[in-house]
């Protein structure tokens, strides 16, 4: 893993020098902001009696929501940059270093997470300067559940990353894909009232892991009633690497 | 004698259906700037990739300093420089970053970074992001990572593609130094020119396969023997004269001016001795050599532009 840490340093230091670079970052704090200052004082609260135990104004729902979408974009910039590098030729010039390809992908994993984690942890703050937390939220339990989900979630970006034909469809088909997924999740309606055929689809599908452990973990249930959500994002996350590893391409 | 520094042989490799390189064999000697000569889409980057260990052949054994590139492909990266055609870095990475990441990665103790991009003109530039820097300044760029860690070996795709005469030039003296320091280079060009007056020694490739190996003095001389001689003269006598000389193969007279073709390098001397011993007087003389363009359009049977 020699470079790695160059690599990532180098890598946060040009994404910075985006145009959207820092400013892309800030866009969910500054939403979430605004949401929350719009939404009823309880919504953000982990029980409260005013609010229905689920659906859309259930407690935990709107934070789980905007932390996917922070997940998703993180996701989706994965794929985008990782398009554009495999276009530009800049990933076949690093592998002819004697930098690891493991080192490269894993540089550009490191550098996803990290910013993705500033954004939660300016989200955490914003949270309690404006108090729109309600009591009770375990918000650094919420934080370290979200870092295991955008990690699992990355994986997936992989093989998304994988397998777009050119840097022109990696956002439209990586949208296309993580999107709707949300809506299976059990986020809205529980997966209990699904339909057989569609519960059976949840099940498959990594967000539905995502969003009962962030549920649970925002409304104050331990980690251990949660292992099985755990077991199932790091499952993914293996299945994510070892389908990636096989179809990469470098150019 | 040394062995060779790179040793291909019968390298075979088709992208599915479409065969790249059908049949390629060459030995690439140590010190000496060797190129791969041919139009685009010859096999000359697929046949450098192999031998790089950036692509598997699909047949053929290649052996570059005593290594295999695709068994032992990180210890070959540690010894080797590599520049490849149509390479980009990110947009926004800052040129000294870039020397100063390359550095970071090789074993060895590298070339410092700084005297390198001194030495390429690239001093003033260490602050720049790469998606502001001139065609020329990204390939002396791309030149500084591929010396960076001294290698013995340094390969060169398509190196001035693109350039202007100027910057062309300059970089042909970067290569030279690489010689001078006692390095091997193995690049590839479309640029007949180009291989002329660069490489030591030439592997003229086609289809995928090659089509003569040498220094291309030695291929003119093997493939266009023959020389032409242009002269402007205003005495009557001249055509009668000039059809005496031995060797001549053809005379063409358009008014004043007159084209002679013959074969050997006698043939200018005999043109020359003529003149003198009949005193005829020339308003213009000059000798018009074959180059490799005409060794390659002999050889093919099409020009390398077509």
């Amino acid at each position: 893993m020699r470079g790695l840490w160059r690599l990532t340093w180098l890598e946060i230091k040009i994404y910075l020098r985006e145009p959207l670079g820092a400013i892309g970052s800030l866009i969910p704090v500054i939403v979430f902001v605004l949401v929350a200052k719009l939404m009823p004082k309880d919504a953000l609260a982990a029980r409260s009696p005013t609010l229905p135990p689920t659906g859309l104004l259930g407690p935990g729902t709107v934070p789980v929501l905007i932390s996917l979408l922070i997940a998703i974009s993180a996701v989706l910039s994965l794929v985008t940059i990782i398009s554009i590098y495999r276009e530009g030729g800049i990933l076949k010039r690093l592998r002819a270093t004697p930098l690891r390809p493991a080192t490269i992908l894993t540089a550009h994993v490191l550098t996803k997470l990290l910013l993705t984690a500033v954004t939660i942890v300016l989200l955490l703050l914003a949270g309690k300067r404006y108090f729109v937390f309600g009591p009770g939220v375990p918000v650094y339990s919420f934080a370290l559940a979200l870092l295991l989900s955008v990690f699992s979630i990355l994986s997936l970006g992989f093989v998304i990353a994988s397998i777009v034909p050119t840097a022109r469809f990696a956002q439209p088909i990586g949208a296309l894909v993580l999107y709707p997924m949300i809506g299976f999740s059990g986020l809205f309606v529980p997966i209990s009232a699904y339909p057989p055929l569609l519960g059976a689809l949840a099940r498959v599908m990594p967000f539905t892991y995502v969003v009962s452990l962030l549920l649970g973990i925002w409304r104050g249930e331990g980690w251990a009633a949660h292992g099985g959500d755990i077991l199932a994002l790091v499952i993914t996350f293996v299945i994510g690497l070892v389908i990636s590893s096989k179809v990469f391409r470098w150019e | 004698m040394a062995p060779p520094a790179i040793h291909v042989s019968n390298l075979r490799k088709s992208y599915g259906r479409q065969l790249a390189v059908d049949d390629i064999s060459l030995d690439v000697e140590p010190g000496e700037i060797f190129g791969l000569v041919g139009p685009n889409g010859a096999g000359k980057t697929t046949t450098m990739e192999c031998v790089e260990g950036l692509r598997v052949p699909d047949r053929g054994t290649i052996t570059v300093l005593g290594l295999d590139p695709v068994r032992d492909v990180y210890a070959l990266q540690e010894r080797i420089g590599v520049q490849l055609q149509q390479a980009q870095l990110q947009k926004r990475i800052k040129v000294w970053e870039a020397v100063h990441l390359w550095a970071s990665l090789y074993r060895k103790q590298p070339r410092g970074a700084d005297q390198l991009l001194d030495q390429l003109g690239l001093a003033e530039k260490r602050d720049a992001w790469f998606m502001t820097l001139s065609g020329g300044q990204k390939q002396r760029l791309f030149i500084a990572l591929a010396l960076i860690n001294d290698p013995e070996l340094v390969f060169l795709d398509e190196l001035t593609t693109g350039l202007d005469p100027q910057a062309r030039r300059a970089i042909w003296e970067l290569v030279r130094d690489i010689r001078a320091r006692g390095r091997t280079v193995f690049l590839t060009t479309h640029l007949m020119e180009e291989a002329e007056r660069l490489c030591d020694r030439v592997a003229i490739v086609e289809r995928g396969r090659v089509v003569d190996i040498g220094a291309p003095a030695a291929l003119i001389d093997r493939h266009c023997p023959e020389r032409s001689v242009v002269l402007l003269t205003e005495d009557e006598n001249a055509a009668a004269a000039l059809e005496r000389i031995p060797h001549l193969a053809s005379l063409d007279r358009k008014g004043s001016r007159y084209t002679l073709h013959g074969i050997g390098d006698g043939f200018v001397s005999d043109v020359i001795g003529c003149l003198s011993e009949q005193r005829i007087r020339v308003s213009d003389f000059r000798t018009v050599l074959p180059t490799l363009e005409d060794v390659f359009l002999k050889l093919t049977g099409h020009s390398i532009r077509d």
